[in-house]
Formats: structure tokens, C-alpha cells, sequence
């Protein structure tokens, strides 16, 4: 059980999936002006993320130790298609939410947030339950820092900053603040054992 | 007869230039920012994530737009994918066998390549549309630039975070190295700076041609011409 945890701090927190791995960069520099969206955003990317593992799981014990080869484009198109799922549902069943998030939840599909859980709980060899955890947690990371960045846009409308920096530079230098915030979760680490 | 082959020989170098300055797939469009920041704490690193990239770019390019009139419109993507997803694992194994220390330290971000935007949309916007001279050359531009800015980076971070360069000290143990600059948070920091000294010179290159009347000019001859 403590393993477990372990896995779910350890990738929400301190090797937080954005802000750490840089995984998931493009919405998180593209959509996440406001708060809404960005948690919106996030709960999609969990959702994903926990249908990946599912699948990543199911993939890596039942056909790739017969052709290791194929784990690449077998995961693209696995996860592409659950994507797809996804967006089906989310039209049905929220016509709103798939107008707020447009044309970002197709976009997930080439998040490499997605791709990289996958090889990640892959190479550290995640059964299902812990690869669970992995992407509850991963996913949790990653809804953190939309969130986290969303907020501090939305001050910086109302502020007088200079023209030049605004955009992508003002976001990335405001990550790289975020991302030596998070590095003082590593102690997290050597405290608990 | 003549005519015809220089302007398709222009445009090709027009295809092939724009990637590596105007439209600079880091710098100003601001696309595959994962391995960009990712893998660049070192230039050597940096330099083998951009001709791993090149040559998926390259080839994936020349695939697309040699089967643009075979793919299906409505399969495209997956079909663009499942091509760049196939390069990508034979550039894998190729570093794991040619250079497997650098392939142990880039890791799964080798892997990740098939998710670098920059390639999917150059064959969406570009190889599945052009001829393959055009793709090809535009592919080489736009793996040109990419390098270029992760060099950028990777020297930059490399330079100040561990105060040597492609692995050869440069100040003398007197050297402090920011540690920082190699860690995540030093990607941030670099490539949000470098896109401002970026936005600068634009800045400035607009307002010297607004001044400038023979910039308009010459502008105008060319489109003449």
C-alpha cells in the first residue's frame, strides 16, 4: 500500500510529469489562459491517461513479448484510438465541455504526456495496479501545473508587463519558476525513507 | 522551357531557407517543446535528439509525399502516424547499437519523437500537399532549424550549468557551475529568454522596414519579378 502511495506522490509531485519530464508542454503553453479550461483540460488528460495504462498494461503482457518491435506504433494507435473514444463520449455526454476544450482534446492524442506514461510505466515495470496509480498520479501532476500556471495567467492580465515578453516567454519563464518550486518536493524523498 | 525550372529551383530554396530562420520550428512557431527542453542539458545530447529528428523528418517527408495521392483523406493522420512511428523505431535501435551511451541518456525521449508536433504537422501542412522536391527541401529546413535551436539551448545550458562544452571544460576549476541551468527548471528559464532576445530582433526588423522606403521597394520588385 505504501508502494503505492509512493508511486502516486512520487509522479504527482516531485517527478511531476510538466514541470519536471516537460511532457504535455503544448497545452499547457496553448490552452491554459483560463482556469476553467485548464482543469478542464487536466481531468480529460487523467482520464486518458488511466484508460492508457489500462491498455499499455494489457498491451505489454499480452502481445509484445511476441513482437517487442511493434510496442512503439501498437501503443500510438492504441492510445489514438482510445482519443478518439473519448471525444466521442465527451460530445455525446457534454455537448459544453467539448466546445470549451475544441480542439485540444484531439490534441491529446499527440501529447507526448500520453506516449510517455505509457513507455514510463513500461520501462519501470508497472503491473496494472501500480501503472494505475502511476497515471491517477501523473495525470494529477499534470492538471496541477494547468492549474497552477492558468492561475498565475490570468493575474498577469490585469498587470502592466511589457509588450515584448508577453506570450509564450513570459509562460515559459513563469514554468521554470514553478518547475525550481517543484524541485523542492525532492526532498519529499530523502524525509520519507 | 527555362523559365519554369527557376522558379520551382527558387522556390525550393525558399522552402528550404524558411524553416531554418523565418519560420524556425522553436524559436518562432514554438512547436515539439517536449524534447527541446527535455534532452538539451548537454550539447552533445542536443545535437544527437536533432539528427535522430532529422532523419525521421526526413524520411516520414519523403514517404507522405511520395504516397499523397494513395492515402485516404480520412485515415491521413493515422496513416501520417503509423509512418513516422515506423522511423522512429528503426532511428531507436540505430542509436542503441551506433552510440548506446547517448541512447541510455536520451532514454525514452527517443521514443517520444513520434509525438514531436513539429513532425505531424509538417506532413499535414506541407509533405502531403507538395511535391516531393518541395517536401523533402522543407523537410531539411525545418530539421535544420530544429537542430539549430536545440543546439542553441544545449550550449547555453551546457556552458552554464556545468561550465564546459561537448564535454571539454572551458574555465578552469575557478568556474562556479549553475546548477540550475542543467536541471528542468534551466530549460524554462533559457528558452523563455532566448524567444525574448527572439521577439527583440523581430521587433526591431519591423520597425527599421517601416522606416525604410527601398526595403518596401525592393519588396515590390521581387514580387514583380
Amino acid at each position: 500500500m505504501q508502494d503505492l502511495l509512493w508511486i502516486f506522490i512520487s509522479a504527482l509531485l516531485i517527478n511531476n510529469f510538466t514541470l519536471a519530464y516537460f511532457l504535455g508542454l503544448c497545452p499547457f503553453l496553448g490552452v491554459s489562459g483560463r482556469l476553467e479550461t485548464a482543469f478542464r483540460l487536466g481531468l480529460a488528460n487523467i482520464f486518458v491517461m488511466l484508460i492508457t495504462a489500462v491498455c499499455a498494461w494489457g498491451l505489454n503482457t499480452f502481445i509484445l513479448p511476441y513482437a517487442p518491435y511493434l510496442r512503439l506504433i501498437s501503443f500510438i494507435i492504441v492510445i489514438a484510438s482510445t482519443v478518439q473514444f473519448v471525444e466521442m463520449a465527451v460530445k455525446k455526454l457534454s455537448p459544453d465541455l467539448f466546445r470549451a476544450l475544441g480542439i485540444f482534446l484531439p490534441l491529446i492524442t499527440t501529447n507526448c504526456a500520453i506516449l510517455g506514461l505509457a513507455l514510463f510505466a513500461t520501462n519501470k515495470g508497472y503491473g496494472l495496479v501500480e501503472g494505475l496509480f502511476y497515471a491517477l498520479g501523473a495525470g494529477g501532476g499534470v492538471t496541477l501545473a494547468l492549474v497552477l500556471l492558468a492561475g498565475i495567467r490570468e493575474e498577469t492580465k490585469v498587470l502592466d508587463i511589457p509588450r515584448l515578453i508577453e506570450g509564450t516567454a513570459l509562460n515559459l519563464i513563469i514554468a521554470g519558476i514553478l518547475s525550481m518550486a517543484f524541485m523542492g518536493f525532492a526532498g519529499l524523498f530523502s524525509a520519507g525513507g | 522551357m527555362d523559365q519554369p525550372t527557376t522558379i520551382e529551383k527558387s522556390r525550393t530554396a525558399e522552402e528550404f531557407l524558411k524553416g531554418i530562420w523565418k519560420e524556425n520550428p522553436v524559436f518562432v512557431a514554438v512547436l515539439g517543446m517536449c524534447p527541446v527542453l527535455a534532452v538539451t542539458n548537454t550539447a552533445i545530447n542536443s545535437l544527437a535528439m536533432g539528427l535522430a529528428t532529422t532523419f525521421v523528418l526526413f524520411f516520414s517527408s519523403l514517404l507522405v509525399s511520395s504516397l499523397r495521392n494513395v492515402i485516404p483523406k480520412q485515415v491521413r493522420i493515422t496513416t501520417f502516424i503509423i509512418i513516422i512511428a515506423t522511423f522512429v523505431t528503426v532511428v531507436d535501435f540505430m542509436l542503441a547499437a551506433i552510440v548506446p551511451q547517448v541512447h541510455k541518456e536520451l532514454g525514452a525521449f527517443i521514443a517520444l519523437i513520434v509525438v514531436n508536433c513539429l513532425i505531424l504537422g509538417r506532413q499535414e501542412a506541407f509533405a502531403s500537399k507538395n511535391s516531393i522536391r518541395l517536401a523533402l527541401a522543407d523537410a531539411l529546413g525545418m530539421s535544420l532549424g530544429f537542430t539549430f535551436a536545440l543546439l542553441c539551448i544545449g550550449v547555453v545550458r551546457e556552458v552554464l550549468g556545468s561550465g564546459s562544452l561537448f564535454n571539454v571544460s572551458l574555465f578552469g576549476a575557478g568556474f562556479e557551475p549553475w546548477v540550475i541551468m542543467i536541471m528542468p527548471p534551466g530549460g524554462f528559464f533559457t528558452l523563455g529568454f532566448l524567444l525574448l532576445f527572439f521577439n527583440w530582433l523581430q521587433k526591431r526588423r519591423r520597425e527599421k522596414s517601416k522606416g525604410d522606403r527601398q526595403a518596401t521597394q525592393y519588396e515590390e520588385a521581387r514580387e514583380f519579378l
